[in-house]
């Protein structure tokens, strides 16, 4: 039977209202559908991402005057832990991978679901149970943790805050992104569909399979870690704590030998959204597919072997601090082999322009000024003026949110007639845009510029040599924050009362556009068999406009 | 419409697959205690006196006993899956429970070389320890944390077994049955009338492949056997970390 036929018979059928073992709420929170579980995380990873924003956003109101403006220096130093934890452990970690990842990952490949479905399941409920857990931090004990997301010792042995329950909670999340990867790496080698070998994979499926790597053989790292601060609160071993024959160096090592490579776990996943978009707008085949598929493996890899670059001023021998700033380059060519190989891309495509590609090139072009800013303190001189100045605060921003941020959103944008069937308002985005990417800038590179006058992170007062700076700063915060509540203001909207969605509005080439938009419960009526590349657009493609 | 299909099943049925999930995690087992082995070489090489020292009141008799205890059991244990695959579930459960028994007799040795080191007020942030080296201090830290994620780790080991155990013991389901009357779904039941699996029949399933669910000639299934093997890797990897945990602790004095 030919496929058109079996997909006309199943055209109807949406895994959003297909009926199952249980009815309402339940039918959700105890659902084993990859994509059903995508869509609860992206509930759950947005909200916390909105809740992270308002915090950043009081962050920015304290420092628009000189002294004393809304919180005292305690809640300050709870907010930027709050933030950072929310960001990091809620929103960049789980964010693509476990949205996308879970939706798309199968039907990419061409699998009806992931290989172990119920540990899925079970993931999203150790993701809202750590993250419950971080919650009641906030409200228990002696108060939100004022440590810094990075927890460093001695401090977060000596606080008098709930810093033992904000670890567990890391830990547990630690432990949902943990089984992702695993279930990931086990769902690539086992349930790709006849036909799709190695190299006919779609870029992203690469990049995941990178990045589940890195969660499975990094996220240990931190779990021992994070226990091992939490044993050093309830039982005192002093295995971080000088008095006690401890070095408090080494849980600088032991936490960044994970959250370095936690770093690449952030980016990966939305340089792989960023490939599968380029070609499928520029109507052509990937340029360079082989070197962009290996240079995620390869900043895997050598993500690894970076971590000292934390720590050239927390002492380390001169020996050590040259060998990692040199590998600290290196890894930066990875990552540029990717972006030469989409603006290659590019050249000479039939270029349709939507907002999708718009977020996008802003990734490149954002990401491109996080990458080079990030060599600035790869290099050991230059590190030692800006280190633990707002420079690194907005370089890791430019990376995190210009990067992984914009990824995120590039991925909503292209995705969602196919996760919802519904189409969004392309002027609205286009308008959100113009707001984020403005206020963005204002934002952040004000911060490059304060941190390379020596304004400090983490102060919650600053001199009056950076007022007019910290003005700025907070106004673009304003700005950003207006441009993503339209955005996501714009997706409810577009959830509750969108255009229809064909199954294949962009005319993309891969597989998950070849099935109904939203598409039917099991994905594919019969599991399709693959005869070419991913980007293929020698043919005509099936369901084109 | 032709091209009749079952989803849902086939999926719990991938033996490579499952056995490629247990290994990944196998990894991040190895890595979780990496960790700490580093800490020991670190501490290690910073402190040599002190840790030689420590170690010395070590009951290296004690040490020596758990080994075999550990190593015996990681033989039932294989023996177990072995038998299990030769379709004989009475000896099979039997091995389990010697398992288990032999994981429970480690953790009543540990209680006790615990409970002796309590006695002489060497634990963690206790005063006595806080007047010894610094050097010490660590090794016993180590000592602790790192005989205690162990620890932990059996007694996961000793619950996961006797989840198999109950698993492995139980009579398989004899006799399947098609329940009809309710033309909107397909239902499976077991011989007791037990509803094994549900589908509605308007969401693309025509008919049931019962070849998929269950093998009436098969005594034990390979979902078994394969839950099974796992819990043994996951008992052998506790047996491993042991093996490096002995000599660290006991041995090199």
């Amino acid at each position: 039977m030919p496929d058109g036929v079996a997909d006309a018979a199943h055209h109807d059928l949406s895994f959003l209202t297909a009926s199952g073992k249980h009815a309402g709420l339940l039918s959700w929170i105890l659902s084993t559908d990859h994509k059903r579980i995508g869509i609860l995380y992206l509930t759950a990873v947005v909200s916390f991402f909105l809740v992270g924003v308002l915090i950043g956003l009081l962050m920015r109101i304290e420092q628009l005057s000189i002294g004393e403006t809304i919180m005292k220096a305690q809640m300050y130093n709870a907010a930027f832990t709050l933030h950072g934890v929310i960001m990091i452990f809620l929103f960049i970690i789980p964010g693509i991978p476990a949205i996308f990842g879970n939706f798309f990952l199968p039907l990419l490949i061409g699998a009806r679901d992931v290989a172990f479905p119920r540990l899925n399941l079970l993931s999203w409920w150790i993701y809202m149970l750590g993250a419950t857990l971080a919650i009641t931090a906030l409200f228990t004990g002696g108060g939100p943790p004022d440590t810094g997301w990075t927890f460093y010792a001695p401090y977060s042995i000596r606080s008098g805050t709930n810093v033992t329950l904000a670890v567990f909670a890391a830990f547990i999340l630690g432990f949902s992104s943990l089984l992702t990867g695993l279930n990931f790496i086990t769902t690539i080698h086992r349930l790709r569909a006849p036909g799709m070998n190695w190299f006919r994979i779609p870029l992203f499926v690469w990049s995941t399979y990178a990045t589940a790597w890195i969660q499975v053989l990094a996220t240990p790292v931190i779990a021992i870690t994070l226990l091992l601060v939490m044993a050093e609160r309830l039982f005192g071993l002093g295995l971080f704590d000088p008095a006690k024959g401890g070095d408090p160096l080494l849980y600088q090592h032991l936490f960044w030998i994970y959250s370095h490579p936690a770093v690449y776990i952030m980016i990966l996943p939305a340089m792989g959204v960023i490939s599968e978009i380029i070609p499928t707008f520029a109507r052509k085949t990937i340029f360079g597919y082989k070197s962009i598929a290996f240079s995620s493996l390869t900043i895997a890899f050598v993500g690894y072997l970076v971590w000292g670059h934390h720590m050239y001023t927390s002492g380390m021998s001169d020996t050590a601090a040259w060998v990692f700033s040199l590998l600290t380059f290196l890894v930066a060519v990875p990552s540029a082999v990717k972006v030469f190989n989409w603006t290659a891309t590019l050249y000479k495509g039939a270029i349709e322009f939507s907002p999708a590609l718009l977020f996008a090139l802003t990734f490149i072009f954002l990401f491109s000024i996080g990458g080079l800013t990030g060599l600035i303190q790869g290099a050991l001189l230059t590190d030692i003026h800006v280190h633990d100045t707002y420079f690194v605060v907005g370089h890791f921003h430019y990376t995190m949110f210009g990067g992984t941020g914009f990824g995120f959103l590039a991925a909503l944008l292209y995705w969602f007639p196919k996760m919802f069937g519904k189409m969004y308002d392309r002027r609205s985005i286009y308008i959100s845009w113009f707001f984020i990417f403005v206020g963005f800038n204002l934002l952040f590179f004000t911060m490059m510029i304060m941190g390379w006058m020596g304004m400090p992170r983490r102060y919650y007062d600053h001199l009056e040599y950076f007022h007019t700076h910290h003005v700025v700063a907070t106004v673009g915060s304003w700005v950003l924050a207006a441009g993503i509540f339209f955005f996501f203001y714009t997706f409810l909207k577009a959830v509750r009362s969108g255009e229809k969605a064909p199954s294949n509005p962009w005319s993309g080439s891969t597989l998950e556009w070849r099935v109904s938009s939203p598409p039917p419960p099991e994905n594919f009526h019969e599991i399709p068999t693959v005869t070419g590349g991913p980007y293929d657009y020698g043919h005509e493609i099936e369901g084109a406009r | 419409m032709n091209g009749i299909a079952v989803h849902g099943m086939e999926l719990h049925r991938d033996a490579t697959g499952a056995r490629m999930g247990m290994w990944l995690f196998l990894f991040s087992e190895l890595i979780l205690f990496g960790g700490l082995f580093l800490l020991y070489a670190v501490y290690r090489s910073s402190y040599p006196e002190d840790f030689h020292y420590a170690a010395s009141h070590l009951d290296t008799a004690v040490g020596t006993i758990n080994t075999l205890i550990l190593l015996t059991s990681s033989l039932t244990m294989a023996l177990a899956i072995g038998v299990l695959e030769r379709g004989n579930r009475r000896l099979s459960s039997i091995l389990i429970a010697l398992t288990i028994l032999l994981g429970i007799v480690f953790l009543v040795n540990k209680f006790f070389e615990w409970s002796a080191k309590f006695d002489h007020h060497l634990y963690p942030n206790s005063e006595e320890l806080l007047l010894h080296t610094p050097g010490e201090n660590v090794f016993y830290a180590l000592y602790y944390s790192m005989t205690g994620l162990h620890g932990i780790h059996v007694l996961v080991g000793i619950g996961i077994l006797s989840f198999m155990l109950y698993y492995v013991a139980r009579k398989p389901r004899r006799a399947l049955t098609l329940r009809e009357g309710d033309p909107s779904s397909i239902i499976v039941q077991d011989g007791k009338g037990k509803k094994i699996w549900q589908h509605q029949t308007g969401e693309g399933v025509f008919g049931v492949d019962l070849t998929f669910i269950y093998n009436e000639h098969e005594e034990v299934t390979e979902g078994t056997t394969i839950k099974l093997e796992n819990s043994g890797l996951y008992w052998h990897l506790v047996d491993v970390i042991w093996i490096f945990l002995f000599p660290l602790f006991y041995l090199i004095t």
